[in-house]
């Protein structure tokens, strides 16, 4: 039986297939998904912010991008995962109100992206930006991330 | 003062008795508009977290009307209206006359007469804030943004996310005709705002 995992919002899951995971409505936040290839484990985080300002809220390190790419990552190495094989799909990081100037969404998919360069993790694929948000599903049997929106069509990556 | 969870009963009385006010000068505002009775229930004010809010609105990926009015002057923060289909059709539906079902059905015209609504409504709370403190508090243009409730909610989330995850929020039912329309609203004051209306108030 497959099951389902959600993770919530500053929250990572690690999965093996044929498990799914999924993560509901990402606005600004950003969803990681990161899959061996090799020893086929999958894992999804959902970030709010892109770092902790002033140092504080050090313990939540699952809320920040400039943690809880590296801290998914570790997840997974300690599952037997090497990072050579690892590689990532992300989505996420919309403006849902019309603001002006660099938003928070633009922000956070800046510093997964740059997480995932100093950790040497490829990205394969995004879904990013716009404004409208995103339910991540990630199919840890096949790798594929799965978009869903409201009124804006699915997608496959 | 910088965040929401340590606010003490009195401190969160006033800030019910706040809602309570604002709410009678929109449900007012709101019976103008539609020509018609408009009930209200009490407000029911609540501090909780993204998840547990994404859940009274009918789940993270329920479908909804998040209309932002940003706070500036003596107050900074911002106001977030959370409207549900029903709710925004049949604003539409009687302020344009036309018969829509469902949000995708909404014309740009529609779009506009809603956030109209918005402005409205957030003057009556404003206004309510404004005549208590004596506060100077002004208000940006609405926007709007109809998609999944957690999608709207990740933007005060991102917003207030460095200072905790608590969303502090106002619940209330509007009961106009035959309809009850639920109603949600943000009231999300940056911490030293919060504390300037409390001090306004003399609730220190």
């Amino acid at each position: 039986m497959s099951k389902l995992l959600v993770v919530g919002i500053s929250d990572q899951q690690v999965a093996c297939p044929p498990d799914t995971l999924i993560t509901y409505a990402l606005g600004s936040c950003v969803g990681i998904c990161l899959f061996d290839t090799m020893r086929r484990i999958s894992g999804l985080a959902h970030v709010l912010l892109p770092q902790a300002i002033n140092g504080c809220n050090r313990n939540e390190v699952y809320k920040f991008a400039d943690t809880a790419v590296e801290e998914l990552v570790k997840s997974m190495e300690r599952l037997g995962c090497a990072r050579l094989h690892i590689v990532a799909k992300i989505a996420g990081g919309a403006n849902m109100f019309a603001t002006t100037g660099r938003s928070i969404g633009e922000r956070n998919v800046e510093v997964v992206k740059s997480e995932l360069r100093r950790l040497n993790i490829r990205l394969l694929a995004e879904d990013t930006g716009a404004n409208y948000g995103r339910t991540v599903e990630f199919d840890t049997q096949k790798g594929s991330m799965i978009i869903k929106t409201a009124g804006k069509g699915n997608k496959i990556f | 003062m910088n965040n929401y969870d340590n606010l003490d009963e009195l401190q969160m009385s006033v800030l019910s008795e706040i809602g309570n006010i604002g709410a009678g000068n929109a449900a007012t505002s709101l019976a103008h508009i539609l020509a018609d009775k408009v009930m209200m229930s009490v407000p029911v004010l609540q501090i909780i977290n993204v998840s547990e809010m994404a859940t009274i609105l009918g789940g993270p990926e329920n479908e909804l009307a998040g209309i932002l009015v940003n706070m500036t002057e003596d107050v900074q923060g911002m106001l977030l209206f959370l409207l549900d289909q029903e709710f925004i059709c049949m604003l539409v539906n009687v302020l344009m006359d036309e018969h829509i079902q469902s949000l995708d059905e909404i014309s740009d015209i529609g779009l506009s007469a809603i956030m109209e609504i918005g402005n409205i409504l957030s003057g009556s709370y404003i206004s309510a804030i404004s005549t208590m403190t004596g506060l100077n508090i002004g208000l940006t243009t609405p926007q709007i943004a109809i998609d999944m409730a957690g999608a709207i909610l990740s933007y005060p989330a991102a917003q207030f996310g460095v200072m905790g995850d608590k969303l502090l929020f106002i619940a209330e039912d509007f009961l106009s005709g035959d309809s009850a329309i639920k109603s949600h609203l943000l009231i999300m004051p940056e911490p030293k705002s919060l504390q300037l209306i409390m001090e306004s108030l003399g609730v220190c």
